[in-house]
């Protein structure tokens, strides 16, 4: 208990404070897990579409891919990672100045790729699944080109589109084991706000923990707010 | 030219079935032509094949001289000059008004407030323009689906059991639209329907298809009072037992 009073106190201090250390971690944070969410997003929602829209030879097997990629074991999806670009490693062995390098935030926003973009393939596909079947026609009927269509059952499955998109974030901002073994917890390099939550606990650092604890949650949360309002807000027009 | 389509040979077939064989059909610029037949005989897939929406199997139609073929961008010129109305219309999660410009928008087009106005007006949605469409009730639902045809201007507007399940004031409220349509703008219209007093109210002929064949295609009157062919006879009588 008392371990938890000054911890609190502590976090509290910290975070008023405006400590520096805490700042450069969110911000890491916020920089590798939104340029991933990014990514997975622009590429999610096209891939979730497609295989939602559309039937092709091999469909059934991309299908089965992404839902398998949903329930993956991020940690294993870090080791993965880890294998590939470590220097004995078949894309570290190419040593190519766009691959991405071990313990860099890089090497953590493709693993935090891997880890999301199936989250909002999967979910977008999902959601284009439930729109009627019917409306497709119709639509084709009133004059829609192939593109068309394709926008105007995305912009009825947005409820959807927009959770893929949350359930993304949700993924890979709260995430530690890949980034702990991709990116290495360096600290001012590759310490994101998880990574810090385990060294900081295991150091005793209860108030920094907790400090961090609090932030990661709000991000969450404000994130979370965020989408939804702009989903509000299109919902309306 | 007086004829608006012209069928020739058409089969459409799903795996082994042939669910649609017309051997020649022509769709007369500016008629109403009414489409009945049980149940499952091919009635909206001819509908989806006059609106470009599936190519047949084999068999060639023209439109407006222009054949229907497989290059994508002139199908959707064509598709544009044409409409459906279904008889489950399926409306956006938008607003009445977003429902009825959409196909406008779809073409770039904005579509002048007024046209729209008098539109939604002539269906009994004047006040309604700026709810959620997924609000409505089923009558009002079809309303908003025909208004959306009718602003497109189409010249030929396919229509697909438009008023199943409506009561008699949405029914009467359709049929005077297709109807004013039809006689002021000159607009073809292909009206499947199972209501035999409804074709015979509106159409100028009337096609009986039965198990995916053409069986009679006549004048209305002469449809119903002296059909050519005995099936059209027990089926306009309600004897036809299938
Ligand atoms: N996409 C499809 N795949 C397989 N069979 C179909 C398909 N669409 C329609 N059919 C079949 O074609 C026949 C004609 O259907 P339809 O044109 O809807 O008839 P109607 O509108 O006259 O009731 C039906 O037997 C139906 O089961
Ligand atoms: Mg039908």
């Amino acid at each position: 208990m008392a371990n938890f009073l000054e911890g609190f106190h502590q976090s509290l201090q910290l975070l008023l404070g405006g400590d520096s250390q805490l700042a450069a971690i969110v911000l890491l944070s916020l920089r590798v897990s939104g340029i991933a969410l990014a990514i997975s997003t622009a590429i999610g929602i096209p891939l979730g579409a497609l295989l939602g829209l559309t039937r092709f030879y091999g469909r059934p097997l991309a299908v089965a891919l992404v839902y398998t990629g949903m329930a993956f074991p991020p940690v294993v999806v870090g080791l993965f990672v880890y294998l590939l670009l470590s220097r004995s490693g078949p894309l570290g062995a190419l040593a190519l100045g766009w691959i991405p390098r071990l313990f860099t935030p890089e090497a953590m926003i493709l693993a935090q790729v891997i880890i999301a973009l199936p989250l909002v393939a999967g979910f977008t596909l999902a959601a284009v699944q439930g729109v009627d079947p019917a409306l497709r026609l119709q639509i084709q009927a009133l004059g829609a080109s192939r593109w068309q269509t394709t926008g105007a059952i995305l912009e009825e499955a947005r409820v959807g589109v927009v959770a893929a998109v949350v359930a993304g974030f949700g993924g890979i901002i709260s995430e530690v084991g890949a980034v702990m073994l991709v990116g290495g917890n360096i600290a001012g390099q590759t310490r994101v706000l998880t990574t810090a939550i385990v060294l900081e606990t295991n150091k005793g650092n209860f108030g920094l923990a907790l400090a961090l604890g609090g932030v990661l949650l709000g991000i969450a949360f404000a994130a979370n707010l965020l989408i939804l309002r702009l989903e509000g807000r299109s919902f309306h027009s | 030219m007086t004829d608006l389509y012209t069928l020739q040979g058409i089969t459409v077939r799903y795996g082994a079935r042939t669910v649609l064989a017309v051997d020649k059909l022509a769709i007369r610029r500016g008629e109403i032509l009414s489409v009945v037949g049980p149940s499952g005989a091919g009635k909206s897939t001819l509908l989806r094949l006059l609106n470009f929406l599936h190519p047949p199997t084999s068999g060639e139609i023209h439109f407006d001289g222009i054949p229907f073929s497989a290059d994508r961008a002139a199908t959707l010129e064509m598709r544009r000059r044409v409409t459906t109305v279904f008889q489950h219309p399926v409306l956006l999660r938008r607003s009445v008004e977003a429902n009825v410009t959409y196909g406008l928008r779809l073409r770039g087009q904005r579509g002048d407030a007024e046209a729209l106005h008098a539109t939604l007006a002539s269906v009994g949605l004047a006040e309604l323009a700026q709810q959620p469409a997924r609000t409505l009730s089923g009558g009002e639902a079809q309303r908003v689906a025909l208004a959306r045809a009718l602003v497109l201007r189409p010249e030929a507007l396919l229509l697909d059991e438009p008023t199943a399940n409506l009561d008699p004031y949405n029914v009467g409220l359709i049929e005077q639209n297709i109807a004013r349509l039809n006689q002021e703008q000159q607009t073809t219209i292909v009206l499947v329907t199972h209501n035999l007093h409804q074709a015979r109210r509106l159409a100028h002929r009337v096609l009986f298809l039965l198990d995916g064949h053409p069986v009679e295609t006549a004048v209305t009157q002469t449809f119903f009072e002296f059909p050519h062919d005995p099936r059209t006879g027990a089926f306009v009588r309600g004897d036809m037992v299938y």
